[in-house]
């Protein structure tokens, strides 16, 4: 017979702490481990130094022509030159303020969505007025604004307009898929099915050629539908099916009693989804939605096989300047830069909501 | 008084399985009814064709006289009358303690939020976890998830409380502390149905205990003599094994 009393809890041994018991566990635990230690720091020291010099120690900042870059280093002079170009397009010069508005409004938006707690109606609200007050201030034609067509749309404020239409419409179309596929109604789950499948078996090029090409073909003889408009439908559809995937991934991962316990309650079946199954999903679906979005955002980029000109399409234009011929590497560097910043954004968001909106937390 | 659960020759089957057999079954108003028996005897299948989470084959099954069938209507109205606690609580995750309490009262009976809160505390009170209301279900202990899920179903204010062995997935320490819940529900008169291996439980507020084996109702009685005189060999080992160990 014999009674132990509990113990207080210690630290860990001193070997286990500390930065050199970190250097030691995670680069060179093994020889295979210190070779491929050796091998990444060789391989940063190739690619480091010399586009540190490039970008910043030989490039060149200063001036507003091509004569002014003399050094072996990058040329920002053309970046910093036709940064209105690369923002807006060929949008007329003189009435930037219009776009500069709607971009500045989205943040002040994204901002506010932030701070202001919980989704309310004013949120719903301010999602579906805030696209028409900037389609009224974009294309101008009402309140003595003058017309600006899409076509002259462009650069960054056409890749973010495609990207969150495209993200804000594929969503709750992809809901609707995703609830169609899951549906006990054969028709529904079949049709469902069919779309799913044939949008995720087509390349969104396929998809944005017939946008742009096959549908006129069902529209009356006269009738020119703009062509910003059939990409964005084009895209919308497009990614719609990826998103109803995510969902349905999600559904998977909520637990049959879920379902049973919103039965027994006594709530109808758009309660229970509404209430219930969707907001769970859409939590446990979070990174590969975002993922989803992170490649809408990137694929907007292919507008440009149907002529529209977009952030990557405008570094063409622009180095085909005759003033500012080969300056393609600083332009794509640059806009390689501005995509990294958005989709990184990105992903940082993910990674806080995923932190939100844990259902596991403890505490 | 009249039967507030009926069912006559229910029958059902899981594909070529026969899981439940002729079931024969009246429940009075404010009757304990505890439905014991091995595993895979049907007895939660029972209980769960009640409010239709299991659909039966064949036979009728009332509910305040209201067939339980495929007529959303009565479906509707059957559910309103029927709370059901599971054995693995089925919280809502997502939903803090109070939200997870007052969603039936908002969303399927209508009532104001400011109603529904009033509701929801008393009971949370009356399961001795009311400073629990802000926290989220996987916060809480075990016990405390069912608790929880006791008040969720007294919110509806329901009828009938079916139990699906509510203290299977308990630790051990914390099934009393859910059985004393229980056990004063049924002193206050509700119709309760459970489902549960807890023979002190049955022992202690059951009108009536039933036993089941292989789909089939085999034996009820009274307490007293479900446990002191079992009638058919099934029962006398079963009553064996589970009280001798």
């Amino acid at each position: 017979m014999a009674v132990y009393p509990l113990k207080p809890a210690r630290k860990p041994p001193l070997k286990e702490r500390g930065l050199i018991a970190w250097l030691r566990k995670n680069l060179l635990s093994s020889p295979f481990n210190i070779a491929l230690t050796i091998f990444g720091v060789a391989i940063l020291y190739m690619i480091i130094p010399p586009f540190i010099k490039w970008a910043f120690i030989d490039a060149n900042f200063v001036g507003n022509s091509k004569a002014d870059c003399t050094g072996d280093g990058a040329c920002w002079v053309f970046i910093k030159e036709k940064l209105n170009m690369f923002i807006f397009g060929f949008y007329p010069q003189d009435i930037l303020w219009r776009p500069k508005v709607v971009m500045l409004g989205l943040v002040a938006l994204l901002i506010f969505a932030k701070f202001v707690k919980g989704f309310n109606k004013l949120k719903l609200f301010l999602i579906v007025i805030y696209p028409i007050i900037g389609y009224i201030l974009l294309h101008g034609g009402y309140f003595g604004l003058e017309v600006v067509e899409t076509s002259k749309w462009g650069g960054l404020l056409l890749t973010l307009i495609i990207a969150s239409v495209g993200i804000v419409l594929s969503f709750p179309i992809g809901v609707i898929l995703a609830l169609g596929r899951q549906s006990k109604l054969p028709i529904i789950r079949s049709l469902s099915i069919f779309y799913i499948e044939l949008i995720r078996g087509v390349p969104l090029i396929t998809v944005l050629f017939m946008a742009s090409v096959v549908l006129p073909l069902f529209f009356p003889q006269g009738v020119d539908f703009d062509k910003l408009a059939r990409a964005l439908i084009g895209i919308s559809l497009f990614e719609a099916a990826y998103v109803a995937e995510n969902i349905r991934s999600g559904f998977q991962a909520i637990p049959k009693g879920q379902y049973e316990a919103a039965d027994s309650l006594g709530l109808t079946y758009w309660q229970k989804m509404g209430l219930i199954i969707l907001p769970q999903a859409i939590r446990v679906t979070i990174p590969n939605l975002v993922g989803t979005f992170i490649s809408l955002f990137k694929d907007t980029s292919l507008v440009m096989i149907i002529g529209l000109f977009d952030l990557l399409s405008m570094v063409n234009v622009a180095a085909n300047d005759r003033d500012w011929l080969g300056m393609e590497t600083e332009g794509y560097v640059f806009v390689a830069f501005i995509f990294w910043i958005f989709t990184f954004g990105m992903s940082l968001y993910s990674k806080y909501l995923e932190k939100k909106l844990d259902i596991n937390k403890k505490g | 008084m009249s039967n507030i659960i009926e069912m006559k020759g229910v029958n059902k089957w899981y594909g070529d399985f026969h899981v439940l057999k002729d079931i024969n079954l009246d429940v009075k108003k404010g009757e304990i009814v505890v439905v014991a028996g091995p595993s895979g005897s049907g007895k939660s299948t029972l209980i769960r064709c009640i409010n239709r989470l299991e659909e039966h084959q064949e036979g009728i099954i009332r509910v305040k006289g209201i067939e339980v069938n495929s007529d959303i209507k009565n479906l509707r109205q059957i559910r309103s009358n029927v709370a059901m606690v599971f054995q693995h609580f089925n919280l809502f995750p997502h939903l803090s303690v109070l939200e997870n309490l007052i969603l039936a009262p908002i969303w399927v009976y209508k009532k104001p939020k400011k109603e529904a809160i009033e509701t929801a505390m008393y009971y949370l009170n009356k399961v001795n976890i009311a400073d629990q209301a802000n926290k989220y279900p996987n916060q809480l202990s075990g016990g405390q998830q069912q608790r929880v899920a006791i008040a969720r179903a007294l919110c509806k204010n329901p009828d009938i409380m079916l139990f699906d062995e509510p203290t299977s997935a308990l630790d051990p320490e914390m099934i009393k502390e859910v059985l004393d819940v229980m056990i004063n529900l049924a002193q206050e008169g509700k119709t309760m149905v459970v489902v549960t291996h807890e023979m002190g439980f049955a022992k202690k507020v059951a009108n009536r205990v039933i036993f089941m084996d292989e789909g089939q109702i085999v034996e009820e009685n009274d307490p007293q003599n479900f446990f002191h005189n079992p009638q058919s060999d099934r029962l006398k080992l079963f009553l064996k094994q589970i009280l001798n160990h």
